[in-house]
Order: C-alpha cells, then sequence, then structure tokens
C-alpha cells in the first residue's frame, strides 16, 4: 500500500521524447546508381519503418523513398532519447539502412546527411516545399509525402511528434505553394506550352488538340493535355503508321498527312515537332483555318527544329504562337521567379518552424517538470535511507505525515518553475529555460530511473 | 434653380469608405505579385468594409441633404461607384477569382476621388418622385457600374493579351483570369448592363409619361442612352465574329464606356432638359 498519495499529472505517464532525427541521402549528396541501391519501395518503406520501432531504434518512424531521395525520419527509442548530441541515434540508422539494403558502409561514407531537431525539422519542411528538390518547387514531392506518411500512420507507425512534424510539413508545402512564386510557374518546356494555353483558354477540358509530328517533347505536352482532359487529339505524322502508333497510346486519332491543313480548323491547340527541315505550317494555312473558325483563337505550340511554323504567322489576328525558345525562355524567366521567392518560402517555413518548436516547448515542459518531481523524490528517498538510524523512533503516522509534508514541499518548489516553463516568456526563451534546468539538475545525464514513477512511493510500495 | 449643397465628403464616413476601397486596392494588388489567402480575404473584406461605411455616408448626405443620392452628379457618381463595388463583390463571390479586385478598386478609389471635382450645387429636385422614379435612377445607375465592370474586365483582357503576345510575362500574368474567362466576364456584364439598361429606360418613359404626357423622345440624354444601347449591342454582336472576336471587341468594349462617361457628366450637367438632375 502506498503511504504517499501520487501526484496527478496527465503527462506522467509517458516521458515524452520529442526529438526528431533524420538520416538519408539525396540528389545532391548520392550518384544515381546510389541512390537506387538505398531506395525503398512503397512495401518496403513500411516494412523497414516497423522494424526501425521492433529493433527499439526508432519510437516512431517513416520511411520517405522517392527517385530522388532516401530518408529515414523518426523520434529515438528509449536507449538514445537521453543522447543530446544525436549521433549515437544517426549512426544506428545509418547501420539499419547499410544492414537492410546489404551494402558496404563505405559506400555510404560522405553520401549521407544527419539531421536532428530543428535541423531535421527544417529539412522536413524545405522536403514538402518543394525547395530541397532537383527541380525547384516541384509540386509531386508534396504528394509523395503525404503517401509515405499516410501509409506508416495507417500502420500505427507513427506518434504524437512525426504526425505533428508530417502535417506541419504538408501544410508548409500547401502554403509555400499557395502563397509564392516558388511553385507557381511552369518550369519546363512542354508545362509551358500548355500553361500558357491556359492563359487564353481557361480550363482545357473539352478543348481539341493536333499533334503534328512525333517528337519526344510532344509526347509530354499531350501527357499534360490528357491530364487535362482534353476532349479530342488529333495525330498527324508524314508517316502514318507513326501516326498510328502514337494516337494507340494517347487515345488520340491518327489522321493522315495529306488532311493536315483540312484539320487545322477544328483544333483550339496546336502543337508541332517535325523533325525534318522546312514549313509545315504556312501563314496562309492557318489564316484560313483562323477564317473558317469564325475569329475562334488557335494556339500553336512549335517544338520543331527548324520551325514548323512559318514565323510570318505571328502577325495573325487570334492566332498565339510559342516557337520552342519563346518557351525555354519562358521557362528561364519562371526559374529565375522561382529563385527570387526562395526567402519568402524560407520565412514561411522559419514561421512552421516556431510553430513546431513552440508545441514542442509546452510538450518538453511537461515532461521535464515530471523528470524534476522524479529528480526530488529520489533524492528525499535517498536521504532518508542514509538517515534512517536516526528516524527509527517515528511511528507510521509521523512517517506518513512527513511523506505527505515533503511531498507538498516539492510540489511547491516546483509550482512556479512548472507555470513559467509551461507558459511564460518566449517559446525559444521557454527551450533554452528547459535545457538549462536539464543541465542544472544533471537531468540529460541518463534515463537512471528519473521519472514521474520515482520516488518514495515506488521504494515503499 | 441651382443652390449649394454640403462639402461632398464632409461627413467621416465617405473618407473611411475610400480609406477602405484604398486599402483593398493595395492588398488585391499586392496578391496579383505574392498571392497570400489571408491578403485575399483581407482585401475582400476591406472592400465589404468599404462598401459598408460607403452606403452609410449615402445615407447621412441624404438625411442631411434632404434629398436621394441621385439628385446631383456627386450623389449619383457615389451611387455608382457603391453600385460598381457591389456588383464585383457579388462576381468575385460567384467566381471566386479576385485577381481582377486590384482594377476595380482602382477604379473606384479614382472615381471617388474624382467625386470631389463634381459640381457642387444640385439641380431644382425633380418635379416628382416616387418609386417607379426611384427603380428608373436605380437600375440606369447599376446598368452603369455594370458596364463599368465590362470596361474594367476589358482592360485586363487587353494586359493579359498583350503580356501574351509580347512573351514576356510578369508575375501578376500567371494569376490573371484566362482571356476566354475574362472575355466571358466581360460579355455576362455587359448584358446584365443592357438589360437593367432597358428596365430602366422604360421605367424613365412611363415615369415621364405619368408626368407630362409625353415621352420626352427627343431629350439628348434619351438619344445618348440609345447610343450606348446601339453600341453595347454592336460589341456583343462583333466580339463573335471573326475579326473582331478577342482583342478588338475588349477594345471596343472599354470604349464604350466613353461614352457612358460623357452621358453620364457632360450631358446631365449641360446638355438635357429632363435630366438635369441624375
Amino acid at each position: 500500500m502506498s503511504t504517499v498519495s501520487k501526484p496527478t499529472h496527465p503527462a506522467d505517464s509517458t516521458r515524452v521524447r520529442i526529438r526528431l532525427a533524420l538520416v538519408g541521402c539525396n540528389h545532391r549528396t548520392a550518384s544515381v546508381e546510389l541512390r537506387e541501391r538505398v531506395s525503398f519501395t512503397a512495401q518496403q518503406a513500411v516494412e523497414a519503418a516497423a522494424e526501425l520501432r521492433r529493433q527499439g531504434i526508432l519510437e516512431e518512424a517513416v520511411v520517405l523513398s522517392t527517385c530522388n531521395r532516401s530518408e529515414l525520419y523518426g523520434v529515438p527509442g528509449e536507449g538514445f532519447a537521453a543522447r543530446e548530441d544525436g549521433s549515437a541515434i544517426a549512426d544506428e540508422m545509418e547501420a539499419f539502412i547499410t544492414s537492410y539494403h546489404g551494402i558496404p558502409r563505405a559506400d555510404l561514407s560522405g553520401r549521407i546527411y544527419r539531421w536532428t531537431g530543428a535541423d531535421a525539422i527544417r529539412h522536413l519542411f524545405r522536403v514538402a516545399s518543394g525547395l530541397d528538390s532537383m527541380l525547384l518547387g516541384e509540386a509531386e514531392i508534396l504528394g509523395q509525402l503525404k503517401t509515405a506518411y499516410g501509409q506508416a500512420l495507417d500502420r500505427g507507425l507513427t506518434g504524437p511528434v512525426l504526425n505533428r512534424a508530417f502535417q506541419g510539413a504538408l501544410e508548409v508545402g500547401k502554403r509555400v505553394r499557395a502563397e509564392t512564386e516558388v511553385g507557381a510557374r511552369p518550369m519546363s518546356v512542354s508545362l509551358a506550352g500548355v500553361k500558357l494555353a491556359e492563359r487564353v483558354y481557361g480550363n482545357l477540358k473539352g478543348h481539341a488538340a493536333l499533334i503534328v509530328g512525333a517528337g519526344a517533347v510532344a509526347e509530354q505536352v499531350i501527357e499534360h493535355l490528357c491530364n487535362r482532359e482534353i476532349g479530342s487529339l488529333q495525330v498527324v505524322n508524314r508517316s502514318f503508321g507513326h501516326a498510328v502508333e502514337l494516337a494507340s497510346r494517347t487515345g488520340g486519332e491518327p489522321i493522315a498527312w495529306e488532311s493536315l491543313e483540312k484539320a487545322l480548323a477544328a483544333p483550339d491547340i496546336i502543337v508541332t515537332s517535325v523533325s525534318t527541315a522546312g514549313v509545315v505550317l504556312t501563314r496562309d494555312m492557318l489564316n484560313h483555318a483562323l477564317a473558317r473558325r469564325e475569329g475562334r483563337p488557335i494556339f500553336v505550340v512549335d517544338l520543331g527544329m527548324p520551325r514548323n511554323v512559318d514565323p510570318d504567322a505571328t502577325g495573325l489576328y487570334s492566332l498565339y504562337l510559342y516557337n520552342i525558345d519563346d518557351l525555354g525562355e519562358i521557362v528561364e524567366q519562371n526559374r529565375r521567379a522561382r529563385e527570387a521567392e526562395i526567402p519568402r518560402a524560407e520565412a514561411l517555413i522559419s514561421s512552421h518552424i516556431a510553430k513546431f518548436e513552440s508545441w514542442r516547448a509546452t510538450l518538453e515542459a511537461s515532461s521535464i517538470v515530471d523528470d524534476l518531481r522524479g529528480r526530488f523524490r529520489q533524492d528525499r528517498d535517498r536521504l532518508l535511507r542514509e538517515r534512517a538510524g536516526r528516524m527509527e523512533n517515528l511511528s507510521v503516522e509521523e512517517r506518513e505525515r512527513f511523506a505527505s509534508v515533503t511531498n507538498d514541499l516539492i510540489e511547491r518548489i516546483l509550482e512556479t518553475p512548472t507555470t513559467r516553463l509551461r507558459n511564460g516568456g518566449q517559446m525559444r526563451g521557454r527551450l533554452a529555460a528547459i535545457e538549462a534546468v536539464r543541465h542544472l539538475f544533471g537531468l540529460d545525464d541518463s534515463g537512471e530511473g528519473v521519472g514521474p514513477g520515482a520516488g518514495l512511493d515506488k521504494d515503499q510500495e | 434653380m441651382l443652390e449649394p449643397v454640403l462639402e461632398p465628403m464632409s461627413n467621416h464616413m465617405a473618407l473611411w469608405s475610400l480609406a477602405l476601397y484604398a486599402a483593398s486596392f493595395v492588398c488585391y494588388a499586392r496578391i496579383l505579385y505574392a498571392p497570400q489567402v489571408w491578403l485575399g480575404r483581407l482585401a475582400s473584406l476591406l472592400l465589404a468594409a468599404g462598401l459598408a461605411a460607403h452606403y452609410f455616408a449615402l445615407l447621412d448626405r441624404s438625411r442631411a441633404t434632404h434629398m436621394v443620392p441621385y439628385d446631383d452628379l456627386y450623389g449619383s457618381m457615389s451611387l455608382f461607384a457603391w453600385l460598381l463595388a457591389v456588383t464585383y463583390l457579388a462576381l468575385e463571390m460567384i467566381h471566386r477569382q479576385r485577381s481582377v479586385g486590384a482594377f476595380v478598386t482602382f477604379l473606384l478609389v479614382v472615381w471617388i476621388a474624382l467625386l470631389d471635382l463634381a459640381p457642387r450645387v444640385i439641380s431644382a429636385p425633380p418635379p416628382a418622385h416616387g418609386a417607379l422614379f426611384a427603380l428608373h435612377v436605380a437600375l440606369d445607375a447599376w446598368a452603369y457600374a455594370a458596364f463599368g465592370l465590362s470596361f474594367v474586365l476589358s482592360l485586363v483582357y487587353l494586359v493579359q493579351d498583350r503580356m501574351l503576345r509580347s512573351r514576356r510575362q510578369g508575375a501578376a500574368f500567371w494569376r490573371f483570369p484566362a482571356l476566354d474567362v475574362l472575355d466571358r466576364m466581360a460579355r455576362s456584364s455587359v448584358y446584365l448592363g443592357l438589360l437593367l439598361l432597358a428596365f430602366g429606360v422604360v421605367s424613365g418613359f412611363i415615369w415621364q409619361h405619368r408626368l407630362t404626357g409625353s415621352f420626352g423622345l427627343g431629350d439628348p440624354k434619351v438619344i445618348v442612352t440609345l447610343v450606348i444601347v446601339a453600341v453595347y449591342m454592336a460589341y456583343l454582336r462583333l466580339s463573335r465574329s471573326a475579326g473582331w472576336r478577342g482583342a478588338r471587341a475588349a477594345g471596343m468594349c472599354a470604349l464604350n464606356f466613353a461614352i457612358v462617361l460623357f452621358s453620364y457628366t457632360f450631358v446631365n450637367l449641360y446638355l438635357t432638359r429632363f435630366h438635369d438632375y441624375f
């Protein structure tokens, strides 16, 4: 039977470890060959995260693996929680990657980055925002991050820290794309062509397109157009066989080269990429097509080199003509604009990191107060044991009263620090105060039983 | 008979509305370059607050001068601006498209700033008041506001078209609505304007007939109004024909608004006999 009533505190059942650890490599640190060797399939990513938990390396785990990066995110397990420098957990996570993929550790030497705490959070938020991507601001990574997190969440591999971190990352990723130019403008020639067509027609759903020739970039344009559910797609090529082949792959309709001029009146968007020399679409052909369309505009993307569309056609009313150089110039403008937006994106990321850190500070405060309580009780018990001989004459009631009074004393001592650590001042100051308390009272030395449950009650039970 | 009228911007509400419209313009302009959700919402909120202040300014002024806003050019122009802003805000909510807001609020601010230049006199009050007369004036003012909106949309169209052809796209380019959307919005505004004007003119004729026994067809205001109807009908027709569809039609729509302004100001002030009140 317990002689002293236990303090009731919502956080006293668990001691929260809130340092995030990250180990990984990306397109900047590792070659494509190495990235292939350390990549995880979706299934492997979930299995690896579960294994990291099973081995006690991580308490919460998410594995993010795309063609440009493989990263392990996690909250260190019990054995690593008190180690402040994070090197032990990073070593362990790195060792896990090498053993999982069966590659020599030396192969990863210098190719791996290791972050903990706020640095790991910043990296995660930068990844979500597309700032760490090969193509600055690309949107796919946000979806990939969401999928990786969602799978880990479904399997119960995440916890409060990773949930908070990844939800924050998804939020900041969306905000960066919505509120800055980092992800706003097209960065490839094919997408620039399609986006410009949208500047004319708005939603491309239901519009008609004609593809003249079958170059590689034209296929990318077709893919973008199909993603936008265009109404009809016609493919024309000097070789009808090629037209049929491309049309069958893209769900389009092949038409004979001889019918090209006749077909020009129907499409709203024309994409040309005929590799043979010479102009394929003359000004007169396009002028006649416009006349038959009662002035409805035609948007032409000329991806041919040399150009497939007569440059004089630029002056035609209701015709919007862009060649590969025009699109290249627009992509270059956009690249510069995206880069110029990086500081704004970083500022958004910093504000979200501050939110995360604030949440961390609140959680840390609860944890540190519990640790302090445990430490004080432990010291009291040690003192009692040392002086046990002098207290032999005390009755049970007196001992109980003594324990009760000292408990009250501990609670009173903790009252002000508790309030100030939980609510007082700036978040940065609170985190510094928490670190200071940890250091002053030796709470960062090890996990040697210091915790809310430690103390007289447990010993006497 | 002309009498002096109260200082137009005398009440605080009018100044508040101008300040709120200006603040709203700053936010709308800012989101073209640095789109932020909260800033867009703030822009709309400031515009709505400006509308509320503007409404109370109109109300205060009417109470102070014992007349409806359209009794003088100042009040009428002020009412026009209010209706323009209301119409725009409704369109913004329907289309969820804030990128035109900068242009509309800019026009609003300039328009209200110009109010101080409006002659500070009122004509003799019209010989009769009543629901029909109020309907006539309100519908016509609303029609002019709709034409004003089509003017703004057409200007944005021309800017967008120019940027597309120049191949040098600024930051705002990717935020503007597509040409097709702008074209349809401008046409919708013109349709609305013509519809309102038709009802407004018919109610005016009926009211005039009740009052004087004639329709006052020879009045310059009536003639200019018919010209307005004709040029906007021509715009609607040409904007779907080869050779005009697109930028030329947008240019025409923008120019048509000059005739509306002419009718609103010069004709009312100097030419008309029956419409020397507004």
